[in-house]
């Protein structure tokens, strides 16, 4: 079972996930950041591997993701900085990045690199799952990788089935037809896309994604989900207050939950 | 026509092409795989797609000897006129066929990316004449270096939104316009080149397959032979090669030449010259070939050409390159400014910057005295004044 899968076996409502760029707001944050927000309580943390050209992301991301470029961030030096933390860190980490930087750097010694760091969760967001079946599928068995799909509203419910069955962690649904950007309320489509994911009974725990940003509407989709993740959001609460005052933005968050 | 050339069910050319696209577009992308190649054959599409392209473009393009320019190489030189289409370029021949495209799912909002603005205007342009609402993503930098175009696209009705990402020239509008198309699923991305997820290089492609099938007939008039010897176009994404070469590519004959940007020369860390440069990878949802860094990350590339100025190829571009089918030379921004002041001056067209790269290979190639060769002339210069007045002088 992966890390995520005995996690959310252990905790199935109001899961909380942080993702934030690895390298951002300097080079050396990206152990900094994981251990604050693990102290912090957050349930697992996810590690985007910046990209010069994200498609799947917003403003805040694509920023994040070119501060840490330009401040040298590379897979070699993730991989290194995650090593630093690997016996110290006690919440599980899941990466994130584009097929593209894992293709170049070579599939086999990345998935060697991110298991030897203790890691066994990836999101490649523009992983085709045709693709995932030809050949990821096999490969990520033989490093004992999960690999995490994508959902949205338009996602046909045959797809999600199959979906749902290549799952061993959980089920990235994300929240609405848009990039990664904070957004301050939940609309009452997107809740009537929520219950209708919520009635197929799925067997995969689902994490609800892209445009949380507040208490208020983590609270709100967790009624429909195991969890939710937020990211930009807390990208630029980082911005602005440093890695220091994590601790206020996880607790504002969370609040009455605990 | 099934052949090497033609892009298998899911839409690889050999290892290139394909779709890797994030689930978020999977819906938009899926509802154009399943009824493009459906609508293109229908025969409601091919009357309106040919009566437009003859009575609205001003198809067929001129297939015209170029006598003055054939004597200083010593061999014989057709230029296919794309730049007397309707708004000054090839790009049209994919506008026109993509709206039809659009109406008949439904569509009534487009988008687009353009970098010199020219498949801009083709899109602003089919929009007006359908009535379509317009939104054109352009690069910041491109709409200061292609200013003109812009006000034509602003005249036409299309509403303009900088890229300011990145290097913010065409690699950052594809960008923003797929960001977008995410957002608004319902509208139709009307993309300008054989790039992007499966399947828009190969309907770009079959929209510009026109420029050959046109060569071939006037070719058979002019010459006797359906083919000539050389083909030359110059390659951005690489629609106007595409349409040049596509009823040749089965005939090993007839020898293809593909010229690339290489700005201020190949090696020069400022240069467009994906072939020469890149590595396979994946960019806007295709796997073809890319100029990136040690780590995968996407070269930000270089070109005085706005259409030119891209860091990959389409994916079929990326395998006449493996395959040699097609033979990649380069162009630098100071010998297309020569090209372009040459044809100028013997012929009497200005050529469009982007063209005048393929103009540019010329000098470098030796050629027999009965030899034909066609150069695709993708489009006029009218937009690149500035620019050639302003070298002109230094
Ligand atoms: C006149 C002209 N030729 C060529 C190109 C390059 O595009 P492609 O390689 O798709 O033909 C452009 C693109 O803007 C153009 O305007």
């Amino acid at each position: 079972m992966s890390l995520i899968a005995s996690i959310l076996k252990k905790k199935s409502s109001n899961v909380l996930s942080i993702y934030f760029t690895s390298g951002f707001p300097e080079l050396n944050d990206t152990t900094k950041v994981i251990e604050v927000l693990s102290k912090s309580g957050v349930d697992f943390i996810e590690v985007g591997l910046p990209y010069s050209d994200p498609l799947a992301d917003g403003p805040t991301i694509q920023d994040s993701s070119q501060k840490a470029l330009k401040n040298g961030m590379n897979l070699d030096l993730v991989f290194d900085q995650l090593m630093r933390i690997k016996t110290t860190n006690t919440t599980p980490l899941v990466l994130m990045g584009y097929l593209n930087q894992i293709l170049k750097y070579g599939e086999d010694k990345f998935c060697q690199r991110m298991t030897d760091c203790g890691i066994d969760t990836l999101i490649i967001p523009d992983l085709p799952m045709l693709v995932y079946e030809e050949h990821h599928r096999e490969l990520f068995k033989r490093y004992g990788i999960n690999h995490v799909f994508l959902i949205t509203p338009l996602t046909t419910d045959e797809r999600i089935r199959k979906i749902d069955s290549y799952t061993e962690s959980f089920i990235y649904m994300v929240a609405s037809n848009t990039t990664t950007g904070a957004k301050s309320n939940i609309s009452k489509q997107q809740i009537d896309y929520f219950k209708r994911i919520e009635s197929m009974r799925l067997r995969s725990p689902l994490i609800i994604g892209f445009g949380i940003s507040n208490h208020h509407t983590f609270i709100e989709v967790c009624k429909y989900a195991n969890g939710a993740i937020i990211g930009s959001a807390f990208i630029q609460f980082l911005k602005v207050n440093g890695v220091k005052k994590i601790p206020e933005f996880i607790q504002n968050i969370t609040r009455s939950v605990y | 026509m099934k052949s090497t050339f033609q892009p298998d069910k899911n839409g690889y050319f050999g290892q290139y092409g394909g779709a890797y696209i994030p689930e978020l577009l999977y819906p938009n992308v899926k509802e154009i795989e399943d009824h493009y190649i459906q609508i293109i054959a229908s025969k409601a599409f091919q009357q309106e797609y040919k009566s437009l392209l003859k009575d609205y473009v001003g198809r067929p393009s001129p297939l015209y000897y170029a006598k003055r320019l054939s004597g200083k190489y010593g061999t014989h030189i057709y230029l296919k006129r794309e730049d007397l289409n309707h708004t000054g370029a090839h790009k049209i021949n994919n506008t026109i066929g993509q709206i039809l495209i659009a109406k008949k799912l439904g569509k009534t909002q487009i988008i687009a990316e353009t970098g010199a603005g020219q498949h801009g205007v083709a899109t602003a342009t089919v929009c007006a004449l359908m009535g379509l609402d317009c939104t054109v993503f352009m690069g910041e930098k491109d709409i200061i270096r292609q200013a003109p175009n812009v006000a034509r696209m602003k005249m036409l009705g299309a509403k303009v939104v900088p890229a300011t990402s990145g290097s913010k020239t065409l690699k950052d509008a594809t960008n923003e316009a797929i960001r977008y198309w995410i957002q608004h699923p319902h509208t139709f991305y009307l993309i300008g080149s054989v790039v992007g997820p499966h399947p828009h290089p190969d309907m770009v492609a079959r929209l510009q397959a026109v420029i050959s099938e046109e060569m071939k007939w006037q070719l058979l008039e002019k010459t006797g032979k359906e083919n000539p010897d050389t083909i030359i176009a110059c390659v951005g994404g690489g629609s106007n090669a595409v349409g040049a070469f596509y009823h040749y590519m089965e005939e090993k004959d007839v020898e293809l030449i593909a010229v690339e940007a290489a700005g201020k020369g190949v090696y020069s860390g400022k240069s467009a010259a994906t072939s020469q440069l890149g590595e396979v990878g994946i960019i806007h949802g295709s796997k073809t070939i890319l100029m990136q860094d040690d780590y995968g990350q996407i070269v930000e590339p270089y070109s005085i050409s706005a259409g030119l100025d891209y860091p990959g190829v389409g994916p079929l571009h990326a395998f006449l390159y493996d395959t040699k089918r097609a033979k990649f030379m380069n162009a630098t921004d100071e010998e297309a400014l020569q090209a372009a002041y040459e044809l100028t001056r013997i012929e009497g067209i200005i050529p469009a910057l982007e063209t005048a790269h393929a103009l540019a290979v010329l000098p470098k190639l030796i050629f027999d005295k009965d030899q034909v060769v066609v150069i695709n002339l993708s489009g006029r210069g009218d937009k690149d004044l500035e620019t050639y007045i302003k070298h002109l002088k230094e």
